[in-house]
This record gives structure tokens, sequence and C-alpha cells, in this order.
């Protein structure tokens, strides 16, 4: 039991997805204009990593070895198409939002680096596990980064602004603001990693 | 006059990386040297064009008339799949050198979001270039797809340009590999910006 909560907390810090195994930076940089955003994006792709680690864990064993790649590709892919369809139907503004990077987590490199890496090594719940850490140091580390440029960008949180009425600096929401944010949240964490060895 | 408005737009205003954030994996992974960068632009530039080549003529007549719009993302990305792969067969046979000196990044180029980012927007996307908003038809696609890859490897470029001045400089610890490359980035998208109000 022990080891299932071990492979969850290992996704936040020791391979936290974005800050030291820098996967998936497409829909890091582009989804966080507001942490309300990059955190669907990362829940969205919290909700494909799971399922489809669980799927390819339980199909591995049937899956010859020279084809894994595309099979696990379709697999992802169906996930992602369901996906697809429940956001549209439940929530159609931030699937408008989101927009193109929802059928965009099929070429994340995350989802498909886990199902290879661990889950057509393991068992289902194992893997289960394994996709809800990594899923949620992702979603994690888009909702600082969402927080961070909402803050400096349009001067709130969540939505709920602080400075009354102001302009905040646009850059930050703008595509520079991104680079540059990722950028010094990368140092911080590297120079908190470093004091903790 | 409007393919010009197409091209300048997808170079300049709205560049695939800096401005739309796709294909940046590649783009932090292999901007290390100026000559690798060179072979993965021009890899992606071939595969882009022909990729949405062939998905725009598959989303117009087979997803399209039996209303299988739903399985765009699963159509598409088997797809690129396949022509990258069989793209590298194809170049194996009739140009060896290309194919030596591409190496990897071939079947790399199945996983970079900037290839399937560019076919779905210019299935689903209503584009505005100068008139009224519309679909783009196989030509404008075309030239769509052709103008956002060269605008990722002027990126590119520029970028591993910098990269290799960057390598010689002595920066901070912390700031060290991908931390100092982002804010570079960050200040060349911001650069980019300028363009910005040229093209709608």
């Amino acid at each position: 039991m022990s080891n299932r909560l071990k492979l969850i907390t290992s996704g936040f810090i020791k391979n936290n997805p974005t800050f030291v195994l820098l996967l998936g930076m497409c829909p890091t940089l582009a989804t966080t204009t507001s942490a309300i955003n990059g955190m669907s994006m990362g829940l969205a792709t919290l909700f494909v990593l799971v399922l489809s680690n669980m799927a390819i864990s339980a199909l591995a064993p049937y899956v010859p070895d020279k084809v894994h790649i595309p099979v696990y590709i379709v697999v992802i892919a169906t996930f992602v198409t369901l996906l697809q369809f429940i956001m549209q139907a439940y929530t159609p503004a931030m699937y408008e939002t989101l927009g193109l990077f929802i059928p965009l987590i099929v070429v994340n490199c995350i989802v498909l680096g886990r199902a290879e890496a661990f889950a057509s090594k393991n068992g289902v719940l194992d893997s289960a596990c394994d996709g809800l850490g990594v899923g949620l140091g992702f979603t994690c580390s888009l909702t600082v980064l969402g927080l961070v440029r909402e803050i400096l960008g349009s001067g709130s949180i969540f939505g709920w602004n602080f400075i009354g009425g102001h302009d905040g600096m646009l850059a930050f929401v703008l595509a520079p603001g991104a680079f540059i944010c990722l950028g010094y949240l990368m140092v911080l964490f590297n120079k908190i990693a470093n004091k903790n060895k | 006059m409007e393919y010009f408005l197409i091209i300048i737009s997808a170079i300049f205003v709205n560049n695939i990386v800096l401005a739309q954030f796709l294909g940046i994996c590649p783009f932090l992974g292999v901007s290390n040297k100026l000559s690798t960068a060179t072979g993965m632009s021009g890899a992606v530039c071939f595969v882009i064009t022909l990729a949405t080549l062939v998905t725009y003529l598959i989303n117009k007549y087979l997803l399209l008339p039996f209303n299988l719009e739903f399985l765009q993302t699963i159509a598409f990305i088997l797809v690129i799949a396949a022509l990258v792969q069989m793209v590298e067969i194809v170049l194996k046979k009739i140009s060896p050198s290309l194919y030596q000196a591409l190496g990897i990044f071939l079947p790399l180029i199945t996983t970079n979001c900037a290839v399937l980012g560019v076919a779905i927007n210019v299935v689903t996307k209503e584009f505005t270039f100068g008139q009224a908003a519309h679909m783009l038809n196989l030509g404008e696609s075309l030239v769509y797809a052709f103008a956002t890859s060269l605008g990722y490897g002027l990126a590119m470029v520029i970028f591993a340009g910098i990269r290799e001045h960057l390598s010689m400089n002595d920066v901070p610890k912390a700031f060290k590999g991908v931390p100092v490359a982002l804010i570079t980035v960050g200040i060349l998208a911001m650069a980019f910006m300028g363009f910005s109000g040229m093209v709608k």
C-alpha cells in the first residue's frame, strides 16, 4: 500500500513532469493564461493519463512487440476522443478555451512516455496510481504557472480581481510571459531542489 | 494577394512556436547546434506540408461525407504516423545521404505536436485573411501549412544561433540549460510580437 502511495507522490517533486522531466511543454505554455485554465488542462490530461495507463497495462501482454507504439497511440487517441465528447457536453466553454490543445493530448509526450516506461511493465492498479501521481504533478505545476501568470498579467487570483479596475501587465498573459514565467519558476525549482540535496 | 497575407501571417505574426506554442519539445531539444536545427526544420517542413495535404483530403472525402468528424483525432494521428514511416522508407531508398543527415529526427516527428496541430487547425478553424472569416480550401491550406513550417524553421534557426553563443557564456548555476533557454525564447517571442497588427 505504501508503495502505491509512493508512486502517487513521486510525480509531484522527484519526477515532476514539467520542472524535472521537461515533458508536455506545449500545453504547459499555451493553456496557462489563468490558473483555472491551467488546472482544467491538467485535469484533462490526468483523465487521459489514468485511463490510458490502465488500458495499456491490461493490454500490454497481448500486443506484439513490433506494433506496440501504434497500438498505444490508438488507445490514447480513443480516450482523448472520449474526453472531447465529455467536455463538449458538460463544459463547452472550457472546451472552447482550451481548443486545439485537447486533441493534442494525443501527442503529449507525458502520456505516451508513461505508457511506454511504466504501464507496459506493471499491473493495472499500479499503473493507475502512477498515472494519478504524474497527472496530479502535471496539474499542480500547470496551476502554479497559471496562477503566477494570472497574478502578474491580469491582477486576479482564480478570476477574483484584487487590484480593482486596473489592467495587469498584459505581456504575461501573452506568449512571451509564458516562456519567461516558466523559465524563472524552473530556476526557483532548481534552487529549492539543490538545497534539499 | 491573399496567399501573400497567409504567408506573412503564418511566418511572422502567428509564428507557430513563438505565438502558438506548438512543437516546443523538439524546439528546445534539438536547438543546441545550428546544423541539427536546420536538418530538423527541413524534415518538419516536408512532413507538415505532406501531412496537411493527406489529412485535408481524408477529412473532405472520407470523414465529412459519412459524418465521422469525431474520428479526426484518431484518423489524423494514424495518417501522420504512417506517413512518417513511409517518408522514412522512401528517403532511405532514394536519397540515403539526406536520410543519414536527418537520422533520429524523422521518427520523432510523429510526436511533434506541430504536425497534428496544423492538420487539425486547417480543417476545423476559420481563418480571416483580409476578407471575411472562411474555411481554407486545398490550395490555401497547403500554402498555410508550408508557410507555418517555414516559420518553425525560422524560429528554430534564430534560436539555435543564439543558443550556440549562450553555451559559451557563464550563467548562474540554477539558470543553466533549459531555464535560461526559456527566458531567451521569451525575449525572442517579445521581439516577434512587434509583427502583430501587420496582418489581422
